[in-house]
This record gives structure tokens, C-alpha cells and sequence, in this order.
């Protein structure tokens, strides 16, 4: 542990990203203790009252509290993004470890081409497409957003996981397993794996990031459970209320400053790791 | 009596059409069993030493030819088959740091082939064939066994990389520049350790380098490339002492013998310098390059001519020479009771 | 004996790492004569990199130049400023660093290369006599003047490597730098790059520094020779004086562990690894693996670290034996 710790005082970017990102987590779990679940949704109490002490954050047009509507908007952005990265990453994990150990194969070629098409799609136009032909938009809960979110996340882990594995599949320790008989699924997964974690985790802080955009695009147009207090849904009510020209500052910032927080928190992360993985990139020693 | 591993007429290119690279043209090379020696596969980059290594190991296709392991092709094995070739057929490799895998402890090198292979029945076993190994090639277990790979010399992995060959005890061992990347100071300790696996358990070795010094004293027999093709190949001591083929006249003239009084001034080079892009000449490879060359050298490739003294050299000026199309240079090579 | 062209007194090269300092270069005095030829010799880890990129004033953080003095012409480099070293660079003392080849700009003409430095020193030669100049430069190198308008990635590695031999002359420095120039070269064109370095420096009476690991080398193409081992100088002298009689047991056992045509099938290597830089051994850092160090009276090898001095004319070396090694 106290390795950890050392190593996180050299890296500043992991550091505070992961620091952001915990404090972020208490705020939807611990902070759940202090609120009322009630209050985050419409006609909880007195509309548009800016921030008091009452309401740490102000109110809505709707009524709802917006802290109680934060707390727990937080943790359902960051559950989708969650659900969203890990679908991404699982699917780009197999793929790309397929493709890349096999490349050159027919499979390899098959399925690059497919990633390539869906990587040269409009991302944004691909997401609207399926939440509102799939189901009525209205009943997209956290778990469906944060699987449709994923349909734009597994294609870039997929192409650069490929890649780091084509060039690992030619070092020497890899030839050193094969002359030690080790099979190939031993190989992929005991000798390839291990030396990408750092990489692939920098792929999941990617691909959670990826899923995260795609849902706030979608809640912001209002496709989702209204009802839901995401980040993005409370952006599509200060679009909807016109919160703008009302001059309701409270209401504008509070999602905004939460989805920067949460993304800066991933961007850290992942250059945080990426020094991990790319020792050269490391400036301290 | 079939051979253990060999190399039947293979040739090997990369790249299509216009910008194709021969790496090795038409070579045949049978190892045996009873074969004891060190054999050394000399020459520069683009000679084609490491794609002899790679083919014998099974990591390239040959373009054209086959590679037979106990007369079998080794790209259409069995399952034991195959198993029974990785157990026979080792190699030790150049880079000291890339053959470990960063992730895990320097051990592992040594204990998945234990286990693979069933060389030992259990762990404490196993340990103990490892630390025996390890003190073998003198390294003390307690300093290396439980370390990771970074935290070791490149002297030290590329010992352990040797002791893994003598737990193996591979009928053949393969070794692409195993000293090229080791101080000077460790390179004699390292060369002697393999000469010993050689003598002691009489295993053959082939020695990739580019290096002639080193090849020079840990082997017996020698094979010169250029360009993917033989030049030269027999007995080191005789080659190298005075060596016969153009190519092998400007290599060994090029050594920097580590004494002032012998200086590259005493062979005037009269060689010209290569060409900027290594075109290939129809005919002799090294046409291009020697000062000797004739008509008929650029235009047709010269066979191996065996000379009395028992080489062989491809080159025209030996013509007086037994002409050997597609030979086995396996066959230069004394086997076990014969005078060499 | 005119001046030398440069001296070095005690020079002290630290990294610091978080665990502690690294001593690269740990007070190293030597000092060559204008036109001559001196080898620096080490293996890995024994700071000679280290020490040509401290003469050329390129070492970053986390490293640092701690102590000593480094004086070109009478002109110190340690204390000069970086305005002023970089005028001194190329001009009056020149690098052909390591893996060169790699040191080319991929994107860059070579003539472009080579005529960047000269005008970067403040060069009014106009197109036509610049262009005139690369074509010399590249002449003298044994380059076709073809090579001028090529990319780097259209040479070979021998060839790459003459460019940047080029391009360390083209303002006739009096000292080049040689940092392990063939070290990726193969063993005929090694020869002829070092053959025309030779040549050059009979031209053009420059100083060079040949730094490697390669003794072979060392001794086809330098007069004076100075072996360094962890960070200190353990011998320095004659070339020539010092194959015939190491005065140094490192010495006497680097060179006995050096394949020669005659002693083929005796391998003597060194026992023992080079020490740790970080934490490294008390008294003389040899003492570990040297097999006199029990000649010597009490621990004294273990305990004092030996002072680098004249033993014989010429001859100096740092052990407490002075040179008298049992046989």
C-alpha cells in the first residue's frame, strides 16, 4: 500500500484525478445519508428559489431541489459511464486481443473493417438512432442508457488494443513462451495481458469517458427518463426552462461544474496512467 | 538416419515485386544427434544469420524449401509432435531485457519450462534444479531468484537465460548473439559457459553473430554469409587464419584485433564501398563489391567449390575445386567418431 | 608540449533520483593535447556517456554537473552561459553522438542539415558558396555529392553516419567528440568510418575523444587511452604502453578477457557485477572483484579510496598497489 501511496505522490495527474473521482463517489454515496430522495424530483418544493441554506444549491422551475437532484444525478452519470465504459472495454478487450495476435488472419481482417466503419460513423447521430428507435425513450433508465452509451465505446479500445498487442505478440518473452510449449490462450492472457493492464485502464478511463459523452448528448436532446436527474436531463430542463435568459446562474452551473469535474477527473486518470504505461513519458523519476 | 533439425533447400523473402528482399537463398543444413560441435553462422546485418535462427525455430515460414524437425515439416506438427520439438530445440537470444517478461519475477524464465516440461516433480524440486543451474553459470540463487527483471544486470539475465538451456538440456541449442549486448568483461565468462554445455553434455550449438572474434574461439566449424547466400563454410580455425573467399578476406581484415601492433593498416582495403542500395547481381552475390570479380562472376552464381583442405568456397577462382550444387553443409561438419 | 586543448580537473556528474544521488562521473581529471587521439574506455554503467554529454554541457535534470572544471582553449565550460556554450558547440568542439544515424532530422534534407549549423553560427557565405561547402564537406567524408539532396531514411546506417561526421567538422572545430560513433555498424564499414575519422583528423589536426566500450577499437585508432570504471578513472597513459603493461588490475583483466588470435579457447572474464552507482562499494570500487586486493596490507583496498597519480612517466593510475601487481 505504501508502494501505492509513494508512486501516487510521483504521479500528480493520477493522483489528483483519482482524489477528484473519490471525492465525487462520497458525494453521490455518503451524500445520499444527508438528503431527502424525494426532493430531487418535480413538485418536491418552492420553484426557482436560488441557493439558501434550505437549499444548498437553489431549486428548479420543476420544484426539485437541486442539490438532492445532484447527489444523486451524480451517481447515476457516473453508474451509466460506469456501465457504459465496461461494456466498452470488455467488448474492446476481446476484440482487440483477437485481432491483434491474429492479425493478418481472415477473422483479423473481418473484424477490423467492421471497426473501422463504425469508428468512421457519426457517433452522436448512431446513439439518437438507436435510443429512439429501440425503445420509448421515455423508459431509459440508467441501465439502458449505459448500454446504449457503450455502442460508440468498444470500437477505439478495440483498435488500439490491437495495436499494442501486435507489437507485444513480437518481443522476445513471447517467443521465449513459445519455445517454453505455452499454449496460445496461455500466452494471450499470462504474458500479454499483464504487461497491458496499465494500458487498458487508460483505455476504460477512455472508454467511460466515451460512454459519459454519449449519454450527456443524448439527455441533453431529452432522450431518456425525464424524470431522471442526471447531469444531462438537468441540462435539458435549463434548455428547456430557458433557464438562461431567466438568469437562473444556480441552476446553470451546478450540473455544468459537476460534468467537468467528472470529466477532468477521467482526463487526469488517463494521463495519469499513461505515464504508467509509457515510462518515457515520465518526467520525474 | 534422419536429421534432428534441418533447413532442406529454403529459401526466404520478404516484401512483393519490385522491393522484395532475398534474406536467405536456397540453404540446406541438416543438424544430427551425433553432431557435438559449435557452429558458428557469421556475418553482417542482412546476411540472413537471424533468419536462419528464426526458421530453425518455427517463428517464419520458409518462402520456398522446408524445415524438418525428425523428418517431419515443422509447420504441420502434432500436438506432441510439437512438444517434443520445443523440448529438443532451445535458443538463447540477443537482448538480455526483452526475452523477461517485465511483469513477473526473473524465475519465471526457468520455472514454466520446468513445469511445461515436466523436469521436475514437484516444486521443491523444481527449486532446487533452478538454484543448482543458477550457481552453475555462477550466480549466487539467493541474489537472483525472487527479483525482478530490472532490478538485475544484463549480465546476470543473460546467465540466467544459459542456465535455462542447461536445465532444459535441449538436443539442439540456438544462440542469436547471445554475447553481443554483455560487457566485455562478462562476454569470456559467458562464451565459456556455452563451450562447456557444448563439451561437457555434448550439445550442439549453433552460434549466430557477427562477430568473428568471438566466433573464432568458441567454435569449431564456420559458415560466412553475404546477402542471404554461403560464402565460406568449414573448419574456423583454417578460414579465419587465412580465409579464401574475397568477402571473407575483407571480414576478417576489418577485425579491430584488441593489440596495437596488429592494425587494419597491414591489409590495404582495395575493396570498393558498397553500393548505396544493395542491388543484387544476377550471378555472385559479392560480384558487386570484388575487386576479383570477372564477367562470369556477375552473371552466374558460383556453386561451392571444395578445396583440399575440406572447405567450401563459392567463388570462381576455385574451380579447380569439386563443384557441390545444393549441398548439405550439414555434411561439413565431423559427426561423433569421425576426425573432423 | 603546447598547451592542451582540453582539461578536465575533477569533474563530478551527480543524478539525483528520489532514493538518492547517482554518481555518474565522480571526480575524473584527464587532459588531451591539440591533434591527438584519446580513448575513453568503459563498459555499461561506467559513466562515459555520462561524461561526453557533461563536456558538451547537454546534461538535464534530474542530473546534474556537480563539481570540477572543464577548460577548451582557456575557456571553461562549467561556468560559461548557455548563450555561450551554444556558440561554442559545433564551432570550437563537436559531438558524433551515439546512434547518430537516429540524430538526423527524418524530415530535413541532408544538405539542409548540414547548411543549419553553418548558418546557425552566424555563417555570410552566400547560397552558392554554402552549397559549395556541404558538397566539400560531404566530399571528405567519402559521400557522393548526390547524397545532398537525399532524406536520411534514402542512406544506409554507414552512410548516416558519415553525414554526421559532416556535419561535426563543418566549422573545424579543434575537438570532436566521438561517443560510441559504430557501435550499431557493422564490422567492414566500421573500419572504413574509423579509416576516414582517421583521416580527417590528420587533415585537419583536430583532438578527438573516442569514447566506447570496445577495446579492439581503442587500440586501432588511439594514442593515449583512459579506462574508466564506476564513475572514477582507474588508469590513463600510452596505448601502446598500456597493452604491453596494465599498470591497473581492471586493466590487466579487461585486456586478458579480450579474444585474441592466440589465445583462442581460454575465456577469462571478470567475476563479480559492476557496482551499484547509487550505493557503491567503500574504498576503491574495484576492490569487490579484484583478486589483489588481498596484496595489499590490512583492508586498506575495503577501507581508502585510492588517489589517481603519476606512477611511471605518463603512467597514472588510481590503486593502492602503485602499479606492482603480483604476478
Amino acid at each position: 500500500m505504501g508502494g501505492i501511496l509513494r508512486y501516487i505522490r510521483r504521479n500528480p495527474s493520477l493522483g489528483w484525478g483519482l482524489g477528484l473521482l473519490l471525492v465525487l463517489l462520497l458525494f453521490a454515496t455518503v451524500g445520499r445519508l444527508f438528503i431527502n430522495e424525494r426532493d430531487a424530483y418535480a413538485l418536491a418544493t418552492r420553484p426557482d428559489q436560488p441557493p439558501s441554506w434550505q437549499h444548498l444549491f437553489g431549486t428548479d422551475t420543476q420544484g426539485k431541489d437541486l442539490f438532492t437532484g445532484m447527489v444523486i444525478g451524480m451517481g447515476m452519470t457516473l453508474m451509466i459511464g460506469a456501465i457504459a465504459g465496461s461494456i466498452g472495454i470488455g467488448i474492446g478487450t476481446v476484440l482487440g486481443f483477437t485481432t491483434g495476435y491474429y492479425a493478418g488472419s481472415i477473422l483479423d481482417s473481418v473484424i477490423t473493417a467492421i471497426v473501422d466503419i463504425v469508428l468512421t460513423l457519426p457517433g452522436f447521430f448512431v446513439l439518437v438512432l438507436i435510443a429512439s428507435t429501440l425503445a420509448d425513450p421515455a423508459t431509459l433508465n440508467v441501465v439502458p442508457m449505459g448500454v446504449i452509451a457503450s455502442v460508440t465505446a468498444w470500437a477505439y479500445p478495440t483498435r488500439s488494443i490491437r495495436a499494442q498487442v501486435m507489437t507485444m505478440r513480437e518481443r522476445p518473452f513471447v517467443m521465449m513462451a513459445k519455445l517454453s510449449a505455452m499454449s496460445t490462450g496461455k500466452i494471450i492472457v499470462r504474458e500479454l495481458m499483464p504487461n497491458l493492464l496499465p494500458y487498458l485502464a487508460m483505455s476504460l478511463a477512455g472508454a467511460v469517458y466515451g460512454g459519459l459523452m454519449g449519454s450527456l448528448s443524448l439527455e441533453g436532446l431529452g432522450i431518456g427518463n425525464r424524470r431522471n436527474p442526471t447531469l444531462g436531463m438537468t441540462i435539458f430542463w435549463v434548455n428547456y426552462y430557458s433557464a438562461f435568459m431567466r438568469g437562473m446562474w444556480w441552476w446553470i452551473l451546478a450540473p455544468v461544474a459537476a460534468i467537468i469535474l467528472v470529466l477532468t477527473s477521467l482526463v487526469l486518470i488517463s494521463m495519469g496512467l499513461d505515464e504508467v504505461a509509457n515510462p518515457r513519458v515520465r518526467t520525474r523519476v | 538416419m534422419t536429421a534432428l533439425l534441418e533447413l532442406k533447400g529454403v529459401t526466404k523473402t520478404f516484401g512483393k515485386g519490385r522491393a522484395i528482399t532475398v534474406a536467405l537463398d536456397d540453404m540446406t543444413l541438416a543438424v544430427n544427434d551425433d553432431f557435438p560441435h559449435i557452429v558458428s553462422i557469421a556475418g553482417e546485418s542482412g546476411s540472413g544469420k537471424t533468419t536462419i535462427a528464426m526458421l530453425l525455430l518455427g517463428f517464419y515460414a520458409p518462402t520456398r524449401g522446408h524445415v524438418l524437425y525428425r523428418g517431419q515439416d515443422i509447420h504441420k506438427l502434432s500436438g506432441s509432435q510439437r512438444y517434443s520439438f520445443r523440448k529438443e530445440v532451445q535458443a538463447v537470444f540477443q537482448d538480455p531485457f526483452a526475452v523477461y517478461n517485465p511483469f513477473y519475477k526473473v524465475d519465471n524464465l526457468l520455472s514454466i519450462p520446468i513445469q511445461n516440461f515436466r523436469l521436475a516433480k514437484n516444486k521443491q524440486e523444481a527449486h532446487a534444479l533452478m538454484e543448482q543451474a543458477l550457481i552453475h553459470v555462477g550466480l549466487r540463487p539467493e541474489e537472483t531468484l525472487g527479483r525482478y527483471p530490472h532490478q538485475l544486470s544484463g549480465g546476470q539475465r543473460q546467465r540466467i537465460a544459459v542456465a535455462r538451456a542447461l536445465i532444459l538440456r535441449p538436443k539442439l541449442l540456438i544462440t542469436d548473439e547471445p554475447v553481443s549486448m554483455v560487457d566485455a568483461s562478462l562476454r569470456a565468462t559467458l562464451l565459456k559457459l556455452l563451450r562447456a554445455l557444448n563439451q561437457e553434455l555434448e550439445m550442439p550449438i549453433l552460434y549466430i553473430t557477427h562477430d568473428l572474434t568471438t566466433a573464432y574461439h568458441i567454435s569449431d566449424y564456420i559458415v560466412i554469409l553475404y546477402h542471404g547466400s554461403v560464402m565460406e563454410a568449414g573448419n574456423v580455425d583454417v578460414i579465419i587464419k587465412d580465409p579464401k573467399h574475397p568477402y571473407t578476406q575483407l571480414l576478417v581484415a576489418s577485425i579491430p584485433w584488441p593489440d596495437p601492433n596488429r592494425s587494419w593498416g597491414e591489409t590495404k582495403q582495395v575493396f570498393p564501398t558498397g553500393t548505396m542500395f544493395d542491388e543484387y547481381a544476377p550471378g555472385c552475390k559479392f560480384s558487386l563489391r570484388c575487386p576479383f570479380a570477372g564477367e562470369i562472376c556477375r552473371e552466374e552464381r558460383p556453386p561451392l567449390y571444395r578445396l583440399d583442405d575440406g572447405r567450401v568456397v563459392a567463388c570462381r577462382h576455385f574451380e579447380s575445386g569439386e563443384a557441390l550444387a545444393g549441398m548439405d553443409l550439414g555434411t561439413l561438419f565431423a559427426r561423433k567418431g569421425q576426425v573432423p | 608540449m603546447s598547451a592542451p586543448i582540453l582539461e578536465i580537473k575533477d569533474l563530478r556528474v551527480y543524478y539525483y533520483v528520489e532514493a538518492g544521488a547517482i554518481k555518474a562521473v565522480d571526480g575524473v581529471s584527464f587532459s588531451l593535447e591539440p591533434g591527438a587521439k584519446l580513448g575513453l574506455v568503459g563498459e555499461s554503467g561506467s559513466g562515459k556517456s555520462t561524461m561526453a554529454m557533461a563536456l558538451m554541457r547537454l546534461i538535464n535534470p534530474p542530473a546534474r554537473i556537480v563539481g570540477g572544471q572543464v577548460q577548451l582553449d582557456g575557456i571553461d565550460l562549467v561556468g560559461v552561459s548557455e548563450e555561450e556554450m551554444r556558440k561554442i558547440r559545433l564551432s570550437r568542439m563537436s559531438m558524433i553522438p551515439q546512434g547518430a544515424m537516429n540524430a538526423l532530422h527524418p524530415l530535413l534534407r541532408i544538405e539542409n542539415q548540414i547548411m543549419d549549423g553553418i548558418k546557425d553560427h552566424g555563417s555570410t557565405l552566400s547560397g552558392g558558396d554554402l552549397q559549395g561547402r556541404v558538397y566539400a564537406l560531404l566530399e571528405s567524408v567519402d559521400l557522393n555529392r548526390r547524397v545532398a539532396r537525399m532524406y536520411p531514411h534514402q542512406l544506409s546506417g554507414g552512410m548516416k553516419q558519415r553525414v554526421a561526421a559532416a556535419i561535426a567538422i563543418s566549422l573545424h572545430p579543434k575537438l570532436v567528440i566521438a561517443d560510441e560513433p559504430t557501435s550499431a555498424l557493422d564490422v567492414v564499414i566500421q573500419r572504413q568510418v574509423m579509416e576516414m575519422l582517421d583521416r580527417l583528423q590528420a587533415e585537419m589536426n583536430l583532438s578527438i575523444l573516442l569514447i566506447g566500450h570496445d577495446m579492439g577499437l581503442m587500440a586501432q585508432f588511439v594514442d593515449r587511452l583512459a579506462v574508466m570504471y564506476a564513475g572514477k578513472l582507474m588508469e590513463l597513459g600510452n596505448l601502446k604502453d598500456i597493452f604491453a603493461e596494465p599498470l591497473h588490475p581492471y586493466t590487466l583483466m579487461l585486456i586478458q578477457s579480450l579474444p585474441a588470435l592466440e589465445n583462442k579457447g581460454v575465456f577469462a572474464g571478470i567475476p563479480g557485477i559492476t557496482p551499484s552507482l547509487l550505493k557503491p562499494p567503500s574504498g576503491c570500487l574495484f576492490h569487490t572483484r579484484c583478486p589483489y586486493a588481498e596484496a595489499v596490507n590490512g583492508n586498506r583496498c575495503e577501507e581508502e579510496v585510492p588517489v589517481f597519480e603519476q606512477v611511471k612517466p605518463g603512467r597514472w593510475i588510481s590503486c593502492h598497489l602503485h602499479g606492482d601487481m603480483p604476478s
